[in-house]
Parts: C-alpha cells; structure tokens; sequence
C-alpha cells in the first residue's frame, strides 16, 4: 500500500483507484511531441494502465534511451523515477537498477532506432537475461527526432516523404525476441487504445520482459501516402488476433470468465490473460506457430497485432542470480562488510 | 655429462652477489612454467629476501614464448632490472637471441640439446638434459611436459642455495589440495636438485642466504588486491567484460563473493555479477546500479574505457556514482594486450565529450590497491561521480610482496541521500541545488516512498530540479556547479607521499612506477645528485602538489607512455611553471627500470 497523499476529490469527486489515487496521479509533464504523434497515444494508454491496475507510482523507474519516443517517459508517472539515458543504451540502465532494487517497477521505452540498430546488441542481450521490465518499442519506421531517416524496422520498398526508397528488408523486433526465449511478446498500433490497454495492464502482471512493439506513426516524417508506417496504412492492414481480456491477481474470485472459445493464460502471481481468438488457429502459447503466422503475415504486408507470444514461466534475472530477498541497494555495513577475522584469514592464506 | 660441461667460470675478481640479482627464464607459454617460476619465486621469498616477480608472457593460450624474470634484493628494490645475472634457456625458439642479450658473466641454465654453450665464450654454461630427467622421475608421459619446468627449480635451487625445504613447502602453498600434483612437482624437484648435486660443481657468483626480511608479509597481486578492497566495501553490483589485465580483478572477486557474500540467514547472494555483452552494457549497469543507490563497479582496460566513455561523461553530467578500474596495457588500439603502460592517464582524465572531470586514484603498491579500492566507493557515493581506479597490469598482473592489509574501519560514507523522512520534512528541494556550497548535491533513491524525492534524471540540459532547459544561465550553473564539486574533491581524496633527500629538484611519479623511482633517486644521489621525490595518489592535484611544484626549480615527471600525459595535465593546471616540467618516459610495454630513470635525468642535468 502507498504511503503517498492521493490528490483531494475534486468535485464531483474523480474516480480513485484501490490505492485511492486518480488518474490525474499518473500524468507527467506536458508532452513536447508533434500533434497527432503515435507515441503519446502510448503515453496516454500507460497512464490508463497504471491507473486502472492502481501501480504505487513510487516503485515505479522510466528507463529510454534517445529519440522522440524516448522522451515520453517524462510525460507520464512524475510519482516515479525516471532515466533518459544515452542512444540505444536503455536496457542497460534498466538492467543495473533493477538489479539494485527488485522492488521496482520498471518501465522502458524505446524508438524503433534506438532499439533495433544502435542498441540492437543491448536489446537483444536485457531479453535474453529476462530482466524484469516492460520494454515498449514505439515504432515508426524512421528516426524522428533526427528528422526522418529511414530506422532498420522500415519496409524494403518503402519511401520518404523526400522521395528516398528503403532498399534493405526489415527487422521484426517481435519475431525476434520470441527467437530470443521472451516470454511475453505484443505489438499493437497507437490507433487501437483498447488493445494497448489491455496488453499494458497484463505487462504490469508480468515478472520478466515484456517486449511490445508499438506501431506509431510519426505525423511529421512518415505519414505520407506512399508510406506503410501512416495511420490510415497500419489501420487498413492492423489484424487483431483476438479480443484480450485481462483480469488482475485481486480480482480473479469475482471475474468469471466464459468457457468455450476462450483461452486462459496464469500468471505466477495469479492474474490471468483471457484469450478469444479472432484470427483462427494462432496459438501465442505455441512459440513455433506464433512465428510461422507472423512471418507469413508480414509476408502480405499484414500486422497481426495483439499477444504474439505468451509463456510465463522464466524466472526473471533476480531470481536466477539468487539475490536476497532486500533490494541490495537497502543492505548496510553490518550484512555487506566482512569481519576482521575474515581479511585475517585471507592474509594468512596469502603468506 | 658432455665434456663441454666446464664448471662455471666466475668473472675475475667479482664479489658474490648474495640476495642481489635476477634471473630470467624463458619458456614456451601454456607449458606450466607459471607454476615453476612461482614456486622459485615463494621459495627465496620465504628464505626471508624481499623479491619479485614479472611474467612477460604474450597474447595467446599456448605455444609462445614468454619470459619470467625474478629479482631477489636485499635492500628491497623490487622495480624490474634490465640486466640478469642467471639465464634459464627452456625455449628452443628465443634461446639464440636470449644468448646475444644475456650480460657479460651470467650463469646460463639450458636445456641440453639446444647446444648453446658455442655462441659466446663469456657467460657460464650449464647444459641440463632435462628429458632424461623427467622421464626418470615422472612415471606418466603425458605429464612430462607439465613438470619439466619443475627440474629447472631444482637445479636452481641447488646452484642458488635454496633451502629443498622451502621450494616444497612452496609447491604444497601453490598446489593446494592437490596432493597427487604435489608428489609428481616435489619428486620433479628434487629430481632437478639430486642432478645437480651430483653432477655440477658450485658456483659463487649468485646466492640466496637467509634473512629475515619477509617474515609476515604476504605476495598478492594488485587485481586481487583490488578485488578485497571491492569486498569489504561491500560492492553490490558488478557489471563487466572480460579483457587482459582486468578480466582477473573481477573473476577473483567472483571467488571471493561465493565465499563471504551470502546471507548467511538464506544463503542468498547479496552481490549481482553480471557478464555484460560489452563494456558499453557494463557501464550502463554500473551506473543506474549506483543511481538507484547500490555499490557498483566495473574493470576494464583502455580499449574498455573507450568504448565507455560516451557513458562516465552521462555519469558525469547526471551526477551517477560508480567504480571503474583501469587496469591499463599498452595501446593505442589492440597495442601489446599482455604488457604493461600507463598511457590512459589523460584519457581516464577527462574520459568523455565535453567539458569533463573525473576523480581518479593511483594506488601505487599492494596495500593503496586495496585501501583505494575501498575508498573509491565512499568518493563515488560522496561525489555521485564515476571515480577511476588506475592501475596498471605491472601492478594488476604480477606478484608482490606486501604487508598484510590493515582492516579497513573507516565506516562506509553513503553520501548524501534523503530518507523518506528526510523528504517529507524538506520544503523546496531540488536534485541538483547545491546547498551547502560545495557542489555536492541531495540525491532521492528511486523506490523511496511517501510520494516525495521523484525525479527525472536526464543526460540532456538541466537545471536545480531536474527539469528539462535549454537555457543558457541554467547550464552554466550545473556546469560551474560540477566543477566546484570536483574542488571540493582536492580535501577527500589521497595526498601524494614523499621521498625527500633535500634539494630543489623535483621526481614526480605514479603508480607502478614508484620501485624504479626509489632505486633510481639512491642511484642518483650515490652520484651526487639529491632529489625530493613525490609520488602522485590522485587527482584533482591537492594542495600539497601545488606546494612541491612551486616550490622546485625542475620536476621530472616519470610516467609509462610515449607523450608525458601526466606531464601534460600538469604543464595545463599550472602553465606559469609549464618549462618546469621534464618527462621521464618508458614505454617499450615492459616495466619501468631504475637504470632508464637515472640516465634520462642524468642526460638532462648535463644539459
Ligand atoms: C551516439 C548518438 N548517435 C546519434 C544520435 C542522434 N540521434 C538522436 S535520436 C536518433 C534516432 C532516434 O530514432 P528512434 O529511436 O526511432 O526514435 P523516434 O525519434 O523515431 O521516436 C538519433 C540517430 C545520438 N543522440 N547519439
Ligand atoms: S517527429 Fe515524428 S516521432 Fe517525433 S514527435 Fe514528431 S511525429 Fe512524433
Ligand atoms: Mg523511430
């Protein structure tokens, strides 16, 4: 339970979650993006998300790297910690605090430049550790805050607005992180709030990375006609693979969910993710199959969005190095120096 | 025995040089000679002589020679000598050009069918057949490779005069535990030693004769060193990639940590150690463990370090603490990854674009690796700062006698971080206002409740509450800010200790290099020249370094690189004495001699 003062009830009175917060609790600072950015319809769904699955803002660490998306930290959850670090070097800032302290929350977002070309190496490794952390990759196809050049996730064949063709294939953060043993994989597009809404409060649910690949598009470099990364391109070939339900730990006795067509996923913790298949015969907890179907979509120019990859059984870096219970950060002197007795016996052995 | 097998000829008139000399002994390198050299090394330091030890040995796993040079001194010079008086030839492939390099007289140990004994008619021959040897005492073929070198430390010792007592007692310390390896490595020896008995007459030119200067001291080297300081300052975080000569800093430290870093409660690791995918991740992780308010470090070496530097300057700039070790090589680039220089010194300086700073510490001998190492926590949390720890593989790599570390009880200096309550009773606080004028910040820990201390760290500009400016007068202000912090620095970190022999003229050195500057200021002086020696510990230069550079007519700066980085900083913090400074230089990979000091001073005094 938080200890901090939620805001006073406004009249008439806000909505508060459990912890007695509002959402106005979970905003941040002004956004400084263009109008119509995709990636502050991500920052308004995290907002939702925490609120709704009532986070205590205090344990909660932003981690980005360098780019439009990677300011957005700043415009959500001022209760929590945020780190805006070096181009492409996220996940190794979110892998050092969480380390720290495993109490935290932690939140990164990234650009699809900042993740999948300068920061591949350190994408590919922070998934591979499972570090416990959402990692969103709000995903347009170029480097907006450079001002459009083309990133590695855009088309072969695509075009800048400057008449530029991109002759190289892309490269699926998704597919690739299923290859790199995550456990929990989504993409959704910033036009569908629901989706993203659902995923983001399940992420929060889960103990290791979370990759979730965001479509974006950026209004001022890439979403001109010829572009597959504009609003009404993604809109036209967004193919939800189901209709997700997502109820949390606390309220599992009072949510039934409907027998039949419907998928369970548990979690260690208890949530469950409810799955009702839209596009028949994906299975996101057959990590073969998830793949074959992503890889024939993109094939069409399709994005399948919603839970690619489900598998909530890896235990996160924390655990795996069999830290203490306590954030390391919290043990003092008395655990953490040895006695004189101990340097003695190492002086011994050394003469 | 071959008839060339003369006994060895000592040159006319020559005294014995008794616990006074070096021995070389070139070997192929994955052969075990590690081992052999190691045991020699222990056997004369326990017959109470000061020595030490350097392992030249190449960038590669096996088959490349590599040289292993023991200096035994009775007056304690522990500094490499560029001349040996015992050669111990094992390597078929140097042993011609080792012959041409060896000084007139020295006492030649060599295997016997490299036939060495005609290509110079001063020095002394002693042909061993060491396969004959091995094959008599080792009953397993395949081991013979293994303990072959071990014949030569018992030929050695017999010609020495060390005691078989000592060289086994060594092997068992070497060898701990493993008993069957004991037996084949002590029956080795004494094969070597039995040999020689019988069959070589003795020689006076070089002996080791008990004393009782190393009672109490322990051999350690200098990543060890560190690795105990990191240890009991109780480092919670270890984010590294491995690269010679830093790679064994952190992997001791691993042993160490499986040991005395579990919760005796749960057996629970309270340290993280986490092999990154590159140096670039290890800082990463140094320093968000730091923020987030852990102990954290890393070791690296140069090519490390530059991969980091985009990261120490974000350090730098957001005010994130963190230990990094240097233990530097030669460069640039790949350089000679197994030797030895101080040529990061500027780059560990100022490490990063931009205007930056850093704390750095030069621990100069066993006990200041370990003391440092502790110290370098309670800097970086004081400072939240990245702090450099530089050594070099001289002082990482090889072994030296020490006293023992004293225990560090100093309690940890956590610096300023505001507790929960702490937050709720400050009224306008603000991540970077500095308000007790010395440049040094309250820092909240990410986690804290109460719903106060959140902030926004961010390596772009910012002003006293972590928000985002552009502003010209806001920038100034952090940046003016974190130099007076690194003022501030001058009173916390550790002053330079002096040799001096009364005179006006200056030695000024760092690190590895303070064996060689001690012998070589007693060469110098035995020749009429006085000098006042101070060894640099840190930077920034406290006040007692500005006070001996004003104070001398000249200051000779000794330092391991080709362009005087040392020289440099100082001709820039001081440009009113800027023609003062004089540089020193050795910078060939292999360690710092006395000799190469006193003439390059001598040929200046001549000036
Ligand atoms: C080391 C380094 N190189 C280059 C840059 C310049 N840079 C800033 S943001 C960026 C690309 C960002 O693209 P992306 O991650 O896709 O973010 P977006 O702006 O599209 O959201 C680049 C190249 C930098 N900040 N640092
Ligand atoms: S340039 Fe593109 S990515 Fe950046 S803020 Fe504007 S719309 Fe968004
Ligand atoms: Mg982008």
């Amino acid at each position: 339970m938080s200890t901090a003062t939620p805001s006073a009830p406004n009249t008439p009175a806000a909505p508060t979650n459990k912890l007695g917060f509002t959402k106005q609790d979970y905003v941040g600072s002004k956004s400084t993006l263009c109008a119509g950015c995709g990636h502050d319809a991500i920052t308004a769904q995290i907002i939702n998300a925490a609120f709704e699955s009532s986070i205590e803002g205090y344990r909660v660490t932003k981690y980005s790297g360098i780019g439009c998306s990677s300011k957005t930290p700043a415009y959500f959850m001022n209760q929590g910690w945020g780190f805006n670090s070096v181009h492409g070097r996220m996940p190794s800032i979110a892998t050092g605090a969480s380390l720290a302290n495993r109490n935290l929350i932690n939140i990164g977002v990234s650009g699809d430049g900042d993740s999948m070309s300068i920061g591949m190496g350190q994408f590919v490794h922070a998934v591979r550790r499972n570090i416990p952390m959402i990692y969103i990759i709000e995903d347009n196809g170029v480097y907006g805050l450079t001002k459009g050049q083309f990133s590695a996730t855009a088309d072969k064949g695509a075009h800048l607005k400057s008449g530029a063709v991109n002759d190289l294939p892309p490269i699926d953060p998704c597919t690739l992180a299923i290859e790199l043993g995550c456990g929990f994989v989504a993409r959704c597009f910033s036009g569908n709030p629901k989706q993203l809404n659902t995923i983001l409060k399940a992420a929060f649910a889960y103990e290791g990375t979370v990759v979730l690949d965001v479509i974006s598009p950026c209004v001022t470099f890439n979403n001109h006609d010829a572009s597959t990364r504009s609003y009404k391109h993604v809109k036209d070939h967004d193919f939800p693979l189901h209709d997700l339900g997502f109820v949390q730990y606390s309220e599992v006795e009072d949510v039934e969910i409907p027998a039949g067509q419907t998928e369970v996923v548990t979690f260690p913790d208890g949530s469950k993710v409810a799955i009702k298949a839209i596009h028949e015969g994906y299975d996101p907890t057959d990590r073969f199959g998830a793949m074959k179907a992503i890889h024939e979509s993109m094939a069409k120019g399709e994005f399948l969005t919603g839970l690619l990859y489900i598998n909530p059984t890896q235990p996160p870096l924390p655990q795996v190095l069999n830290l203490v219970d306590e954030p390391l950060a919290s043990l003092d002197e008395t655990l953490l120096k040895p006695s004189p007795a101990v340097l003695d016996e190492i002086m011994q052995a050394l003469m | 025995m071959t008839a060339t097998l003369a006994a060895p000829t000592k040159p006319g008139g020559a005294k014995t040089r008794i616990n006074d000399f070096s021995i070389q002994v070139a070997t192929v390198n994955g052969s075990g000679s590690q081992t052999a050299n190691t045991v020699l090394l222990r056997a004369i330091f326990q017959m109470g002589v000061f020595v030490s030890g350097k392992n030249l040995f190449p960038s590669n796993i096996a088959g490349l020679p590599t040289w292993f040079t023991i200096r035994a001194s009775a007056k304690g010079y522990v500094a490499r000598k560029a001349s040996n008086e015992m050669l111990i030839l094992m390597n078929p492939e140097t042993a011609k050009e080792d012959i041409a390099k060896a000084d007139p007289g020295a006492l030649v140990i060599y295997d016997e069918p490299l036939q060495l004994d005609k290509l110079r008619n001063d020095l002394s021959f002693t042909p061993v057949p060491f396969q004959k040897l091995v094959t008599a005492s080792c009953p397993e073929p395949k081991l013979h490779k293994l303990v072959k070198n071990m014949i030569y430390v018992g030929v050695a010792s017999r010609l020495l005069g060390i005691d078989m007592e000592e060289v086994k007692k060594a092997i068992a310390k070497q060898l701990k535990g493993k008993t069957k390896a004991v037996e084949l490595n002590q029956n080795a020896v004494m094969a070597g030693y039995d040999w020689a008995m019988e069959n070589l007459p003795d020689q006076d030119q070089v002996k080791v004769v008990r004393d009782n200067k190393t009672q109490g001291l322990i051999i350690v080297d200098g990543n060890e060193a560190c690795a105990l300081g990191a240890l009991f300052a109780g480092v919670t975080v270890v984010g590294w990639y491995p690269i010679t000569p830093a790679s064994s800093l952190v992997e001791t430290f691993i042993e160490y940590a499986e040991e005395y870093r579990k919760d005796p409660k749960t057996g629970k690791s309270t340290v993280a150690i986490v092999q990154m995918e590159d140096e670039l991740a290890s800082a990463g992780v140094v320093l968000s463990a730091g923020w987030a308010g852990a102990r954290s470090m890393t070791s690296t070496a140069g090519p490390g370090v530059s991969l980091m530097s985009e990261f120490i300057g974000l350090g730098y700039y957001v005010e994130a603490p963190g230990v990094f070790f240097n233990v530097a090589r030669t460069g640039p680039s790949t350089g000679l990854p197994t030797r030895t220089q101080q040529s990061d010194v500027e780059l560990c300086a100022k490490c990063s674009h931009g205007d930056t700073q850093h704390i750095n510490l030069y621990p100069g001998n066993m006990e200041e690796c370990f003391q440092f190492s502790y110290d370098a926590f309670d800097l970086a949390e004081r400072f939240q700062t990245p702090i450099f720890v530089v050594t070099d593989l001289d002082l990482g790599m090889q072994n030296w006698s020490s006293k023992p570390f004293a225990y560090p009880t100093k309690p940890y200096d956590r610096g300023k971080v505001l507790n929960q309550q702490q937050l709720a009773e400050i009224k306008d606080w603000g991540r970077y206002k500095d308000v007790d004028g010395d440049g040094i910040c309250y820092r909240s820990l990410p986690g804290t409740p109460g719903g106060k201390g959140a902030y926004f760290t961010r390596g772009s500009g910012h002003n006293d509450y972590a928000q985002y400016s552009e502003k010209p007068e806001d920038y100034v202000a952090v940046v003016d800010r974190l130099k007076r912090k690194y003022e501030t620095a001058k009173t916390h970190v550790p002053k330079p200790v002096f040799r001096n022999l009364g005179s006006d003229k200056g030695v000024l050195a760092f690190g590895s290099s303070d064996p060689a500057v001690i012998e070589a200021q007693d060469i110098l002086a035995a020749a009429g020249l006085k000098t006042d020696y101070l060894r640099l510990r840190a930077l920034p230069f406290t006040a007692e370094v500005d006070a001996f550079v004003k104070a001398k007519q000249v200051v000779y700066v000794v330092e391991q690189n080709r362009d005087g980085q040392l020289a440099n900083i100082f001709r820039e913090t001081y440009p009113e004495f800027a023609t003062k400074f004089k540089s020193v230089l050795h910078y060939d990979g292999y360690a710092i001699d006395a000799k190469c000091i006193v003439d390059q001073i001598t040929a200046f005094e001549q000036k």
